[in-house]
């Protein structure tokens, strides 16, 4: 590691400005602060914070993500994916709801609101029971459904040998047949800004957005 | 023509603005010769005679008004918001490589934020020998290096895996730019926190995050991390725009735009990856039997023809027609695009503008004598590991319709003979 020498820019971290910005917590529970929360003191914090956009019971409120409920549809074809039914790792969602919620006012949930937050979460998704308290001691006992969902990317076996063949050049096929056209769906923005989607599209198009 | 041509979608829109602008233009194969000469020619015009603006009129300049359909786009019903939300990169109308940063796509998950130089704070902890905070000032007096890359949101294409959805190259392609970055390199960084007591580096990782509340914390591995990383400040030339992540964002070659984190002000050496949200709930590929890809971070061989397409319509009739586009590759540089007229049945190699550099857009030409008949125009890029792209169908047949992510297709767009062009799947 020592390939290079220092140059002597910028100062040491002070052990306060460590602990203010490094708040990660990685599947084995590192970085999760002392602290419990139960599901009926979740319950009380998600309908004041979040419930106006994730629902009362975290099924989501138009557009905005649903955070309950899908679970067995990863194969549908419209899968729904939530924290039940598709996130591996409950860390995740303490991490991600500590650090970045609620949307517009985040970092403003204490530790002990994050841990019923996330109990509450973990309820709404029939996870745990309403007695559950959630804490940094039994929080490696919750199992997630998903956890064994996820490969790490293969497309070096299953694609890139098949897609490296050389390609064809000439008559590479007897017909060519217009199969779809986006025409006819109509979804595209007009130059005007006016939304040209109609209400039936947001909704089947919600899950593949952007993000 | 068809019954198409009484739509008012994008692209009849797009057609009859282009018709008006080629005005009175005599269309038609050989030479034209006017009847009449051009008063634009034989009369003396206002802009030959009396006075343009003075140098001091636009201290920083936009584009003149004629090009303002040449702006990023929004498409309102693919998200809930328009903070955490994607726009669209004019790549229909824009030619060379350089993508300008005044139209280059933006994607935010919790809005584009103001932090002067001042304020910045980059800070370095985790498994290093010291933890460190650098400041602005401190980044630019490291060694600097100079890089052409893209950055391709990982959902680019992504609304089109089960059909074809939306009309026109910048919604289908358009979460894309290619810019030359100067920055400081992460290893140069990582070297001044010092690695000694990392240990052995080839199991490290670091996690990498920004300043905005979304924080868009991303796992990279440490072997990517101290390759070509890059911990940029300027973007073609200048400081990076407010919405790419002013005053320092980090460039990843050829891997997806998501983890190219803005507004970066935390980088922690680490023993493991985070598993935060967009490496776990997001930037996750489904597949069809209900497993997902995790760590899908390489954007693979791709292409698009620009123009002709559903915004940039034949306008000129017949004749002399180039086709234009753009190809690129995470794994390395562009070696050759093919383009088919006839929707796959035949392929013509195309001109590469430029020998292709590596994890950066490539121009493409292929310059055709159009004889007015339909044409299924498609691109196929290869790449010099000697992959080449695939068809859609290749790729549902391995993934299904519900990786959301990587949608590297060959692209078809379907020329009528009026010169408008469509979003189409062929068999």
């Amino acid at each position: 590691a020592a390939d290079a020498k220092r140059i002597g820019l910028g100062r040491e971290a002070l052990p306060e400005e460590i602990a203010a910005w490094n708040v990660d917590v990685r599947p084995d529970g590192t970085g999760l602060p002392p602290g419990s929360g139960s599901v009926a003191e979740g319950e009380e914090a998600f309908i004041a914070y979040c419930a106006v956009c994730h629902g009362d019971f975290a099924e989501g409120v138009g557009n905005w993500p649903k955070l309950a409920g899908g679970d067995g549809t990863l194969a549908d074809k419209d899968p729904v994916k939530t924290v039940g039914s598709y996130w591996p790792y409950l860390s995740t969602a303490w991490d991600y709801v500590h650090r970045s919620m609620p949307f517009g006012a985040a970092q403003t949930l204490t530790v002990d609101e994050t841990y019923a937050i996330t109990a509450y979460i973990l309820y709404s998704n029939f996870l745990v029971d309403d007695e559950f308290v959630l804490s940094n001691e039994n929080f490696l006992e919750v199992e997630m459904p998903n956890a064994d969902g996820f490969i790490v990317d293969d497309r070096a076996e299953t694609e890139y040998p098949l897609f490296s063949e050389p390609a064809c050049m000439e008559n590479c096929k007897e017909s060519v047949e217009i199969t779809m056209r986006a025409a006819v769906l109509d979804v595209t923005p007009e130059d005007d800004g006016a939304a040209a989607a109609e209400e039936a599209m947001k909704e089947t198009n919600a899950d593949t957005a952007a993000d | 023509m068809t019954a198409d041509n009484d739509k008012k979608g994008a692209s009849r829109r797009a057609f009859l603005k282009g018709a008006v602008a080629a005005g009175s233009a005599v269309a038609g194969a050989g030479m034209a010769r006017a009847a009449e000469p051009d008063p634009l020619i034989t009369e003396v015009q206002e802009w030959a005679s009396g006075l343009g603006e003075g140098v001091d009129a636009t201290p920083y300049g936009l584009p003149i008004r004629f090009e303002s359909d040449v702006v990023r786009r929004n498409v309102e019903w693919l998200t809930a918001d328009t903070i955490s939300s994607i726009n669209f990169t004019p790549i229909h109308a824009l030619d060379g490589t350089i993508t300008p940063q005044g139209c280059a796509f933006e994607r935010h998950h919790s809005g584009a934020i103001e932090l002067k130089k001042e304020d910045y704070r980059l800070m370095i902890n985790g498994l290093v020998d010291k933890p460190m905070i650098f400041t602005y000032a401190d980044l630019e007096r490291f060694p600097r290096e100079n890089h052409v890359y893209f950055c391709e949101c990982a959902a680019n294409t992504g609304m089109e895996w089960a059909g074809a959805q939306l009309n026109g190259a910048q919604f289908t392609h358009g979460m894309i730019h290619n810019m030359e970055y100067s920055g400081v390199s992460l290893r140069t960084l990582l070297t001044e926190a010092g690695m000694e007591t990392t240990g052995d580096l080839s199991d490290k990782w670091v996690y990498v995050e920004g300043a905005d509340a979304s924080s868009n914390g991303r796992s990279i591995p440490m072997d990517k991390a101290l390759d070509d990383v890059l911990v940029a400040f300027k973007a073609n030339g200048e400081a990076l725009r407010k919405e790419h992540g002013y005053p320092v964002r980090l460039v990843v070659p050829g891997w997806e735009g998501n983890m190219w984190v803005k507004w970066l002000r935390r980088i922690e050496v680490m023993d493991g990856p985070v598993e935060s949200r967009e490496e776990t709930s997001k930037y996750t590929d489904t597949l069809a039997d209900g497993t997902s890809r995790k760590w899908t971070w390489v954007m693979d061989a791709k292409s698009v023809v620009t123009s002709p397409s559903p915004q940039s319509p034949i306008t000129h009739g017949p004749g002399p027609l180039v086709i234009t586009g753009l190809a690129w590759s995470g794994h390395g540089a562009i070696t050759r695009v093919d383009v088919s007229i006839d929707g796959g049945k035949n392929w013509t190699q195309a001109r590469l503008a430029a020998e292709g550099q590596t994890k950066a857009l490539s121009r493409f030409y292929l310059e055709i004598d159009w004889d007015g008949s339909e044409m299924l125009l498609q691109s196929r890029a290869h790449d010099e590991t000697g992959y080449v792209q695939p068809t859609k169908d290749q790729l549902r047949e391995i993934r299904g319709e519900n990786s959301i992510y990587h949608n590297n297709c060959i692209q078809t767009w379907w020329v009528k003979e009026n010169g408008e062009a469509e979003n189409v799947e062929v068999s």
